[in-house]
């Protein structure tokens, strides 16, 4: 099979798999899912059966429809953080690497003051002063992971800056916007895509490791992490209940970087050089 | 017919050898005995590195022998087994590559890295090897010979370091050494100590060799016989004076006469300045004075021709002129009046009427554009067109290039070399400047490829009326089309004026020495060169 004119490899088409069933989960919650994400539909802990196909929760919520909406909650969340910590990133970046002098002192070294700090430990500070809203959240974890993507942008406009078709649009008189968009991000593209993959995974996991620490989404809403936490307790009781949202955590983190391997990858060869 | 009369020590018959579904080498055979040089000639691509390598039994990637035979002192290179084979590399056929500075540990000392093979292979003691990498030092007239193996590779330069590589390739006393382009890196003046030293070399020790190279002049100094290569087939095979005197294929011909062709014609010119350089100084961050007071004066349809080594700063010369290194002082003026130095202060009408073309077509041009977008652009931003006659206006400079119409909407990667540097004038030429500074235009190209470029070039000249600032190594470029020249040294202009002038004598000793460093496509050219330089030194 084959997909973009790339030959699709197996992991690839597991990873894309998994990736297309969570986006379908996400996508179409309200849709799927039996019962709403906060309703109490029975007894704590009740078993699985044909109406609650993976059993209540430790309120009586009904597990499979948390699932679908903890989907919707962690895969969006993840998705705007990484969308705006990418365009903070690369803006930056490239600001960074046309404009040198200055500039690139002074983002370069408050980037390389962003990176020293322990990121969960920032983001818990900031967090515990800011509150937990989700716009706050959002921000804070993108301004966090954008300082990754400065790098690679950084570098990457560095080495492309230096090629003569970039000297010729400035020897024309173009601005930097047409610089940036049209010579710079159109070369850049490739790798900042195969970025973006594990980027999101890892603002995946991070939105869902602040979540279990009870920073992130906050109850009654559902996201992976949080149903970690609430479920925890029971993990001794021989109830099923934390390994759902924990598997799922792990099955869409191995897909999206199933994926990003095969992007990588493709973009190792048809280069020649970079990987 | 031939110097050497030894017994056959590489025999190759038939030799073929494939990447996937193409054929890079078919069907070429030939023999080497004890002694004899073999010079491979053609252009990139034609399969001269493919078979160098191969007859050590080698490919690159995703290359393989797929048919003939590779006969090395009577062993068949094919049927041994890797361990084998690889067990002759280095000791019996040993390889000297394009870069050496790329070849090169720069974590290892010369020595360490010149003895390494000897020392694994050969069974002598170190301090016999070592005296024997002393001697060969000493051979190819490296300062210092008992030190200068204690360096490290950065510590000493190109030519320099191009020599180390060879004493690397000898120290194992090879029966073959193929040589991959080894001095075309190097700047001419370099070349010529090079390409003597390794003839010495090989002369002395007996040794066979393979030599590898685009320029038929270089090869005709070393090789007792030269094959002609293109599209990985055999073009023409035999003695060097034959192919030299009396080529018998077409290809052959033309690579011959393309050196000894004459000037192209000027045309009439008036005496208006265009471009007038007054005392300019630049440097890179205050520390190297990259030129110095570098004055000159360039006419309205006319061509000026900028030569020097590598180093000598005439490409820094072309970025001060564009306004991309702000001068330090002096003056540039163009059509009567002052450019600023720094390209943000200059008009827009100043910027479109000086263009450039570049050296490398690879990097020059968006790989993301295409050929409309690339060549359209200047057209939109400086005569605000609209899109239907920015589209006829590319189509109708694709012409003027011999590009076929249909290139319109292809990127460059769907072109060759040749037709990317065309895309390139395409793109310069879309500005309708009065000015085109070519920075070594044709370095990167073909012998044959440039040729035409440099033909195109004229044509537009005649036909628009461009003065060209030409940024060369290539003196024979510069005979060829300048009426002015300006010689570079360490920044400073050694000289500089009319083209017949500056190359008659009284010649400038800097100026001597470039042109007599030409490789000539005779013989015994390298023969009288280092008798001349013989007889001024002693």
């Amino acid at each position: 099979m084959r997909l973009f004119g790339h030959r699709l490899t197996v992991p690839a088409a597991i990873g894309m798999a998994i990736v297309a069933i969570n986006i379908i989960a996400a996508v179409g919650a309200p849709i799927l899912a039996p019962f709403p994400e906060a309703d109490v539909v029975g007894d704590a802990w009740a078993d699985a059966d044909p109406t609650y196909w993976l059993g209540l929760d430790n309120l009586g919520r009904d597990i499979f429809s948390r699932l679908l909406f903890g989907a919707r909650m962690s895969i969006g969340l993840s998705l705007v953080i990484t969308c705006l910590s990418f365009t903070i990133g690369i803006v930056t970046g490239f600001a960074a690497a046309i404009a040198k002098g200055w500039v690139d002192i002074v983002l370069s070294r408050t980037v390389d003051l962003l990176l020293a700090m322990p990121t969960l430990i920032f983001a818990f500070v900031v967090l515990s002063v800011l509150g937990t809203d989700i716009p706050v959240l959002i921000v804070t974890l993108a301004i966090l992971d954008s300082v990754k993507v400065f790098r690679l942008a950084r570098a990457l406009a560095m080495g492309i800056s230096a090629m003569d078709y970039v000297e010729v649009a400035k020897v024309r008189g173009e601005g930097l916007w047409w610089i940036i968009t049209r010579e710079i991000l159109p070369n850049a593209m490739q790798p900042l895509i195969a970025e973006f993959g594990l980027r999101f995974t890892f603002a995946f996991l991070f939105v869902a490791a602040l979540s279990f620490l009870g920073l992130g989404i906050q109850p009654p809403a559902a996201d992976w992490g949080s149903m970690v936490r609430d479920y925890r307790e029971v993990i001794l009781l021989d109830v099923p209940a934390p390994f759902y949202p924990a598997g799922a955590i792990a099955v869409m983190t191995i897909g999206v970087n199933f994926v990003v391997d095969w992007l990588l990858n493709i973009h190792a060869t048809s280069n020649g050089r970079r990987a | 017919m031939s110097r050497v009369t030894g017994e056959i020590i590489l025999e190759v018959a038939n030799l073929r050898v494939e990447a996937g579904k193409s054929v890079l080498v078919d069907d070429v055979g030939f023999t080497l005995r004890r002694g004899e040089v073999l010079g491979l000639i053609g252009e990139s691509g034609a399969g001269k590195s493919t078979i160098g390598l191969a007859a050590m039994g080698y490919t690159r990637g995703a290359c393989a022998i797929t048919g003939g035979r590779i006969v090395y002192d009577g062993r068949d290179l094919r049927a041994m087994d890797a361990a084998g084979r690889r067990r002759l590399r280095g000791t019996h056929i040993a390889y000297i590559a394009q870069s050496a500075a790329a070849s090169f540990n720069p974590a290892h000392t010369i020595m360490d890295q010149v003895c390494e093979i000897p020392l694994r292979e050969s069974g002598l003691s170190k301090d016999e090897i070592r005296a024997r990498a002393i001697g060969l030092f000493r051979e190819l007239d490296l300062p210092e010979p008992e030190t200068f193996g204690d360096r490290y590779p950065h510590q000493v330069s190109g030519g320099q370091l191009q020599r180390a590589m060879a004493a690397m390739a000898m120290c194992a006393r090879p029966d073959i050494v193929v040589f991959d382009e080894p001095t075309t890196a190097l700047d001419v003046t370099t070349q010529v100590e090079v390409l003597a030293s390794f003839r010495r070399l090989i002369r002395e020790h007996g040794t066979s060799a393979i030599y590898i190279t685009h320029d038929l002049a270089v090869v005709a100094q070393i090789a007792d016989e030269i094959m002609v290569l293109r599209h990985g087939r055999m073009i023409e095979h035999g003695p060097a004076e034959q192919i030299l005197q009396n080529p018998q294929q077409d290809y052959t011909r033309r690579l011959v006469a393309d050196r000894a062709e004459g000037h192209l014609d000027r045309p009439d010119l008036t005496e208006t300045p265009l471009l007038e350089l007054r005392h300019v100084m630049a440097s890179y961050s205050g520390l190297f004075h990259v030129t110095n007071d570098v004055s000159l004066t360039l006419n309205r349809g006319d061509t000026l021709a900028v030569v020097g080594e590598s180093g000598s700063g005439k490409s820094t010369l072309a970025r001060v002129i564009m306004g991309l290194l702000p001068r330090e002082s002096g003056e540039v003026r163009f059509d009567g009046a002052t450019l600023s130095p720094a390209l943000r202060s200059r008009t827009r009408d100043q910027l479109r009427r000086v263009q450039m073309i570049y050296q490398s077509p690879d990097v020059a041009l968006n790989p993301n554009q295409t050929l409309h977008e690339i060549i359209g652009r200047p057209v939109q931003l400086y005569f605000n067109r609209s899109r239907n006659e920015v589209r006829a206006r590319v189509l109708d400079l694709l012409r003027m290039m011999d590009l076929p119409e249909a290139f319109i909407d292809r990127k460059p990667a769907a072109l060759s070399g040749g037709q990317k540097q065309r895309v390139g004038i395409a793109r310069a030429l879309a500005a309708e400047p009065d000015l085109i500074i070519c920075d070594e235009v044709t370095s990167a190209l073909d012998q044959l490829v440039g040729e035409e470029i440099l033909r195109l070039l004229k044509r537009l000249q005649d036909e628009l009326g461009i003065a060209y600032l030409f940024i060369t190594h290539d003196l024979g470029t510069v005979r060829r089309i300048a009426n002015k020249v300006a010689v570079m040294l360490k920044g400073q202009m050694v000289a500089g004026g009319e083209t017949s002038v500056v190359f008659a004598p009284p010649l400038h000793p800097y100026t001597e020495l470039l042109l007599s460093s030409v490789p000539e496509m005779r013989a015994d050219w390298l023969d009288e060169v280092l008798l001349r330089a013989q007889g001024k030194h002693g």
